[in-house]
C-alpha cells in the first residue's frame, strides 16, 4: 500500500472496488483516514453547506432535566420498541419481536430482546421460586435462588433464536417487511449464571442417562427435552442478562441457556429438571419445532440454529438518499461456533467481497460485519453470506428451498409462522431512486 | 421410572436439609465444590414429577374412554376454544381428517396426521389444560379427553378404555415420518 499522503492516509487509488457495484475493499475501514483524489466532494465542503452562520440551539441555552433513579432513551427514540402480535393478551401465545433495523453493535437491549410467552408473563416471588434436579441422579436436588447465587458463576455473550425465526423467508415470493419481521425473534446478550454441569454434578448423574427433561413454572409448565451432551458442553442456568437480573419475560428467576439451540428449549422460569434415558415427545417438540419436508417427512431434534446473516444497514424500510459513501453492516451468528467469515454482494450474488468481520468474534454469538459502499445510482442487489469456523455456510436459496421447500402462495400474514430453521439469504434491492425491496436471487 | 436409592456415599456427600454443616468446615469433604444444593425425595418431588414419557414412564393410575372424555370436554369449556365436536374454534381442530398435501411444507400438522406419540396428548393436556386453568383436571378426565380426542380421529375405537397400559400402545400413523437432524448431538 502506497503511503503517499503527509497524514498517513489511503490514497483512494489504492481502494480497489472488490465487488460489483461498488463494494470497496474492507481495509477502507482500518482507521487511516480516507482521502479522496475526487475534486467533486472537496468543491461541494468548499461552497458550504450550511445555508446561515451556526448558532446555540434551544436546548443549549438552559438547563437540563433532573437526572433520575433509572436512565431512558432521548423521546425521539419512541419508536424503537418491539412489534407485538397479540398486545391484549388473548388466550393464544404472544410474541414481541427485535427491531434490528434500528439498532446497531452486537448486544441487544434488554428491554428489545424478542420474547415469545404461551401463557403471559408469570409473577414469580424469587425467595419462593425452587428449581429440582431428579430422575436418574443420586440424590435429588432442590436449588433456592438464595443457594444459587454462591455458585460460581460464568458470563458470556450469546444469541437466543427461536426456532420460528425467519419463517417469513419459506414465503414463495418476498415479504416486504423489516427484520423486525423478518428475523425479529432473535436477540443477543451478555449473561450470567452457574454452569449447569456444576448442578448436576452434585446430583450425580446415572451414566445410563442420555436426556433431561426440562420444565418452567410458567402457567403451561413448558417442558422440552434436551440432550446431555449438551448439559455437559455449555449449558448455563441464568441469573443476570446484561449485567442485570433476567428480565421477567425472559425466565426471571433462573432460566435455561443452551447457547446457539432453538429458543424454545432455553426453557424460562426452570423449575424442573428430570434425567432420563429418554426424550418426552412433549408437545412442542412433537409438533410446533419438528419442521415438515416437501415430502412430508419431518425433522426432529433440530436443535442447532444454523449459520445464518443479514444485513441491517440499509435495508427495508430505510431508504437511500443520494449516491455516494455507504456503510453496508449486519449481523451475522452460528449455533454451531465461531463466525470465520461474512462475504457481502452488491449485484445480487454475481460477485462477492469479504466484509470485516468485527471482533473478537465470539461463540454463538451476533458478530457485526461492515463493509464499505460507493452507491452509484443504478439498482443494486445487497446480501450477506456467512461462514462459521466448523465451515458451516449459510446457503443459497435455491440449494436451500430444495431440500426444505418453499410456501405453496406468497405468505400474507407478516406474523405467521409455518415452518421453521429456515438459515438461508435476505437480499435487498435498491432502485434508482435509492428504495429498497426485499428481493430473492 | 425407576430412580436410585439413596447411596451411602451420596448421604455422605450431602448436606442435611437442615444444612447443618457449613462449607466453611468442609467436614463433608466437599473440597472446592458448593454443595449448596438441598437433598430432596421423590416423594417431595411427585406433585411437580408430571412428565410423561413415550414409554408410558409416569402414566398415573386411572382410565377414561371417548364417551367420558365427550362430556368432559364440553364441561370443562375445551369446546370454548376448540370448536364443537373439538373441530376446530379460535385455537386448531383436535379432531380433523385434514391431509397434509406432498410438496405443502405449511401443511397443517394435526394429532392425526402428524403427532408421533399418543403419550404427548396426556401430557400435553393434564400439564397446560385447560387454558384458564391447567393442572386442574383429574387423572380420569385426562385419560377421557385423551381417549375421545383419539376415538374421534379414528386411532382407537369408540370404547377402548385408554389407561396406563394401553396408551402407550396406540398407533400413531405417522411416527415413522421423522428424521433426527442431528444425531450426533444426543
Amino acid at each position: 500500500m502506497r503511503n503517499g499522503n503527509r497524514r498517513g492516509g489511503i490514497n483512494s487509488a489504492d481502494i480497489e472496488q472488490i465487488g460489483g457495484n461498488g463494494l470497496l475493499h474492507r481495509r477502507a475501514l482500518l482507521g487511516k483516514g480516507l482521502v479522496f483524489a475526487g475534486a467533486a466532494s472537496i468543491g461541494a465542503d468548499a461552497t458550504g453547506a450550511a445555508a446561515e452562520p451556526l448558532k446555540d440551539a434551544e436546548w443549549s441555552t438552559h438547563q437540563g432535566k433532573t437526572i433520575g433513579p433509572k436512565g431512558g432513551l432521548s423521546k425521539y427514540e419512541d419508536l424503537t420498541v418491539r412489534v407485538l402480535s397479540n398486545p391484549k393478551g388473548e388466550p393464544r401465545t404472544q410474541h414481541a419481536r427485535t427491531p434490528h433495523h434500528l439498532l446497531n453493535g452486537t448486544i441487544t437491549p434488554s428491554h428489545l430482546h424478542f420474547t415469545i410467552l404461551h401463557n403471559g408473563i408469570p409473577d414469580i416471588d424469587p425467595e419462593q421460586h425452587k428449581m429440582v434436579i431428579h430422575g436418574m441422579v443420586k440424590q435429588p436436588l432442590m436449588f433456592t435462588l438464595d443457594r444459587l447465587m454462591r455458585y460460581p458463576m460464568v458470563t458470556r455473550q450469546t444469541f437466543v433464536e427461536c426456532g420460528g425465526n425467519s419463517a417469513l423467508m419459506f414465503s414463495n415470493e418476498p415479504v416486504q417487511q423489516t427484520l423486525q419481521y423478518l428475523h425479529g425473534v432473535c436477540s443477543n446478550s451478555e449473561w450470567t449464571g452457574v454452569l449447569l454441569s456444576t448442578l448436576l454434578d452434585e446430583a450425580g448423574v446415572d451414566p445410563r442417562a442420555k436426556w433431561m427433561i426440562v420444565e418452567g413454572a410458567d402457567t403451561a409448565a413448558l417442558t422440552r427435552s434436551v440432550p446431555l451432551t449438551k448439559a455437559w458442553d455449555d449449558a448455563i442456568v441464568v441469573l443476570y442478562q446484561n449485567g442485570q437480573r433476567l428480565m421477567a419475560e425472559q425466565g426471571y428467576p433462573m432460566r435455561l441457556l443452551l447457547p446457539g439451540w432453538e429458543g424454545n428449549m432455553n426453557i424460562k422460569y426452570v423449575r424442573r429438571i428430570m434425567i432420563t434415558d429418554q426424550p418426552a415427545m412433549t408437545y412442542y417438540e412433537a409438533r410446533n419445532y419438528s419442521p415438515l419436508l416437501p415430502d412430508l417427512k419431518a425433522y426432529k431434534f433440530y436443535f442447532v440454529n444454523e449459520v445464518k446473516s443479514f444485513i441491517t444497514h440499509p435495508s427495508f424500510g430505510t431508504a437511500l438518499k443520494e449516491p455516494g459513501y455507504y456503510e453496508i453492516s449486519g449481523i451475522a451468528y452460528s449455533g454451531s461456533g465461531t463466525i470465520k467469515r461474512v462475504m457481502v454482494s452488491a449485484d445480487g450474488g454475481k460477485s462477492w467481497a469479504d466484509a470485516a468481520v468485527q471482533g473478537p468474534a465470539q461463540d454463538k454469538a451476533f458478530t457485526r460485519f461492515h463493509l464499505p459502499w460507493r452507491w452509484d445510482g443504478q439498482p443494486a442487489v445487497l446480501t450477506s453470506r456467512a461462514i462459521d469456523d466448523g465451515g458451516n455456510i449459510q446457503p443459497l436459496r435455491a440449494d436451500f428451498i430444495k431440500t426444505r421447500g418453499q410456501s405453496p402462495k406468497p405468505m400474507t400474514n407478516p406474523l405467521a409462522f409455518g415452518n421453521n430453521h429456515y438459515n438461508s439469504l435476505t437480499c435487498w434491492g435498491v432502485n434508482t431512486k435509492g428504495e429498497i425491496a426485499h428481493v430473492y436471487i | 421410572m425407576s430412580t436410585y436409592r439413596i447411596s451411602p456415599l451420596a448421604i455422605i456427600l450431602t448436606f442435611g436439609l437442615a444444612g447443618a454443616a457449613s462449607a466453611a468446615d468442609d467436614k463433608n469433604g466437599l473440597g472446592a465444590r458448593p454443595g449448596l444444593g438441598l437433598p430432596i425425595t421423590n416423594e417431595d418431588i411427585k406433585p411437580w414429577d408430571i412428565t410423561i414419557l413415550p414409554d408410558g414412564t409416569n402414566l398415573p393410575p386411572g382410565s377414561g374412554t371417548a364417551n367420558v372424555g365427550a362430556k368432559v370436554f364440553v364441561d370443562k369449556g375445551c369446546n370454548q376454544c376448540h370448536g364443537e365436536g373439538a373441530k376446530g374454534g379460535s385455537n386448531p381442530a383436535l379432531i380433523t381428517d385434514e391431509k397434509m398435501t406432498p410438496g405443502d411444507i405449511f401443511s397443517n400438522k394435526t394429532i392425526k396426521n402428524f403427532w408421533a406419540n399418543a403419550t404427548t396428548l396426556f401430557d400435553y393436556i393434564r400439564r397446560a389444560m385447560p387454558w384458564q386453568a391447567p393442572r386442574t383436571l383429574t387423572d380420569d378426565e385426562v385419560y377421557a379427553l385423551t381417549a375421545y380426542i383419539l376415538a374421534g380421529n379414528k386411532l382407537i375405537e369408540e370404547n377402548v378404555l385408554i389407561d396406563a397400559k394401553s396408551l402407550p400402545n396406540v398407533k400413531m400413523p405417522n411416527r415413522e415420518n421423522f428424521i433426527i437432524r442431528f444425531p450426533e448431538k444426543i
